[in-house]
């Protein structure tokens, strides 16, 4: 052994940083990354409790208490952004989430390997199409002459201007979501269901379970850390419902389903140039995403036992 | 004789599993209910594609009509001259390649030496060093912090604004950090018994044993940023500047020359107005590259994936 290391012990500073410096400078440059990029903006949204203007400090030029955060929450436009940010979140959660979880069991069934595989490859193939072009897809097969108004047509209906009824919002943007992630998301759950024990199967079998039952006692058990583990994930995206995309679909006519906190602070704070408002506003969402992270991993690890850290 | 196929049969292909002697009837009406969703699935999945395909070979009065749906009416390749006869296209083209080989190359050169030092279990700190990354998984700056970061920096109209406020993501990170941690350790031990330090570890052992590991980081990464639009989007705002994401998020708010119906302020009733055929042309073209590569890279991310899965 070239270098034992103690078990237990921590090693003293002094001689891991003479014996390990090479490691180190290793991380300099990714840490100077995660400062500069990460922790610095953190640090900059100093800037919602001062007063910042263009060209001036990072982190503002003098304090303002909690103005910002006054303004907002009398501001019935946020009250509007933040109702349609839960909504959105919930109906993305309440679909993106289970479906894979349904798809991956169906694959799980299908005997035909060359099935399987073309049925995977076709269904992630639209996780690797960027957010833009997802979006130009989804105006043109929604756009008055596209597809779905086809269908309108053929079954008696009048061509439905979908993207500029707010009625309409919800459904398109989960609609295009689910299109977009379902099959990506199967991945996980299909590594998870490899591992399943064969002899679990056989002793339900033994027991008189049939495949429904062997399926709701053995496999999903058998995948439930990894339904926790994607579930508190799913949850720590739940208030930053995406963003590039809406700002992408949506407009003034569907801003009353459509727009959500982050697009309003965008707007707010960089079409309008109002930062230290709209950092405020991000603030605010960013804190409500980490608690919400936070108290999913606490409740699973009491409940379930599985937990991110 | 016959356990040992059995054991083998089980390493080979888990998924099979000995699930009882003979289907029920139950079990094989299921079966073809299964297989008729699937069906749908891939259906569903690749039908948008053929629709745009279709719309873009067509001539715009029948799309117009709503009279374009799986086939080509009034089929003509006028629209792809258009789009490719308009050097805005190519340049946008060209400046996504830079971008994507600039970021890609910075971001794996950070990663690969960020997720080697975390794979040490003996270093003193490790602990914190991986939580310092960990932590930015779930708590952000934001975006307005952010932007004012990047344009103080003077980050604006430059390549930078797109690869260094994205430049390690903390999952790729985990997913190597991973494979690093799986490698022998008797192997580095033995190169330092001879007498390599750290970076001629890291380059002459670990890196070649990694040729798999840092090929999938490339693809993972070059795929984000060839995607990607909102840095660019947000940072650059010179015409000769856009990568062809943004050069199609303005197609579609009609508000690029290539449109015929000029410009516009991408409000809703532009979006409508603009072309449909250019549109599904530029949408074409810019899946494409994706398209070709994809039967071959696919299978990559997968392996990534469920390492990280499996180890993170």
């Amino acid at each position: 052994m070239a270098s034992p290391i103690p078990r237990g012990r921590r090693t003293p500073w002094r001689r891991a940083l003479r014996r390990d410096w090479q490691l180190y400078s290793l991380a300099v440059l990714p840490l100077l990354f995660f400062l500069t990029f990460r922790y610095l903006p953190m640090l900059g949204n100093a800037i919602a409790f001062r007063r910042f203007q263009p060209g001036g400090s990072l982190f503002g030029e003098y304090w303002t208490g909690l103005r910002y955060f006054r303004l907002f929450f009398t501001d019935p436009t946020f009250w509007s952004v933040f109702t349609n940010t839960l909504v959105l979140g919930a109906l993305t959660l309440v679909f993106c989430f289970p479906l894979p979880i349904v798809l991956a069991l169906l694959l799980n069934e299908v005997r035909n390997r060359a099935l399987k595989r073309f049925v995977q490859s076709v269904s992630y193939l639209p996780h690797f199409l960027s957010i833009v072009i997802v979006a130009a897809m989804v105006l043109q097969l929604l756009s008055v002459d596209g597809t779905v108004n086809q269908m309108v047509s053929a079954v008696g209906g009048e061509p439905v201007p979908f993207m500029q009824q707010a009625g309409w919002f919800r459904t398109i943007y989960v609609s295009s979501e689910v299109w977009q992630t379902v099959g990506w998301g199967t991945i996980l759950y299909l590594a998870a269901l490899t591992t399943v024990d064969g002899d679990l199967y056989e002793a339900a079998r033994i027991d008189g379970a049939n495949r429904w039952r062997q399926t709701w006692h053995v496999t999903l058990p058998g995948i439930r850390p990894t339904m926790v583990t994607l579930l508190i994930l799913n949850i720590g995206t739940f208030m930053a419902v995406g963003f590039e995309k809406i700002l992408l679909l949506y407009n003034p006519l569907t801003y009353p389903t459509a727009d959500v906190i982050s697009t309003y602070l965008y707007r707010v704070g960089i079409v309008s140039g109002n930062l230290s408002y709209a950092a405020a506003i991000g603030l605010f969402e960013s804190v409500i995403g980490l608690t919400l992270v936070l108290s999913a991993n606490a409740i699973s690890r009491r409940t379930v036992g599985t937990s991110l850290w | 004789m016959s356990t040992q196929a059995r054991t083998q049969a089980r390493t080979r292909e888990p998924a099979v599993r000995p699930r009882g002697p003979r289907p029920t009837r139950g079990y094989r009406v299921f079966q073809v209910v299964n297989a008729v969703v699937l069906t749908g699935v891939v259906v569903v999945t690749l039908y948008p594609f053929f629709t745009i395909v279709a719309r873009s070979l067509s001539d715009n009065a029948y799309i117009v009509a709503g009279e374009v749906n799986l086939v080509p009416r009034g089929f003509n390749l006028t629209a792809y001259r258009v789009v490719t006869s308009d050097p805005t296209f190519w340049v946008s083209y060209r400046n996504t390649v830079f971008y994507t080989v600039v970021a890609t190359l910075i971001s794996v050169v950070l990663t690969t030496c960020y997720a080697y030092v975390l794979s040490k279990r003996h270093l003193r700190g490790r602990t914190a060093l991986v939580g310092i990354a960990v932590f930015t998984m779930f708590f952000t700056g934001g975006l307005i912090p952010n932007y004012v970061l990047v344009t103080s920096l003077g980050l604006k109209n430059t390549v930078w604004a797109i690869a260094l406020p994205n430049a390690i993501n903390v999952f790729n990170l985990l997913v190597m950090k991973a494979f690093f941690e799986s490698l022998p350790v008797e192997l580095e031990e033995a190169a330092a018994v001879d007498g390599l330090n750290t970076y001629g570890t890291l380059l002459r052992i670990v890196l070649p044993l990694s040729k798999a590991m840092v090929a999938t980081m490339v693809l993972f990464y070059a795929v984000s940023f060839w995607n990607s639009w909102f840095a660019a989007f947000l940072y650059m705002d010179r015409q000769e500047l856009l990568p062809v994401t943004v050069y199609l998020r303005n197609l579609m708010a009609g508000a690029t020359d290539a449109t015929q119906t000029g410009g516009g302020l991408g409000s809703a009733g532009d979006v409508v107005q603009s072309a449909a055929t250019i549109q599904s042309v530029t949408i074409v073209l810019t899946i494409l590259p994706i398209l070709a590569v994809y039967p071959f890279i696919q299978r990559y991310f997968v392996s990534g994936i469920m390492l990280g899965a499996v180890k993170g």
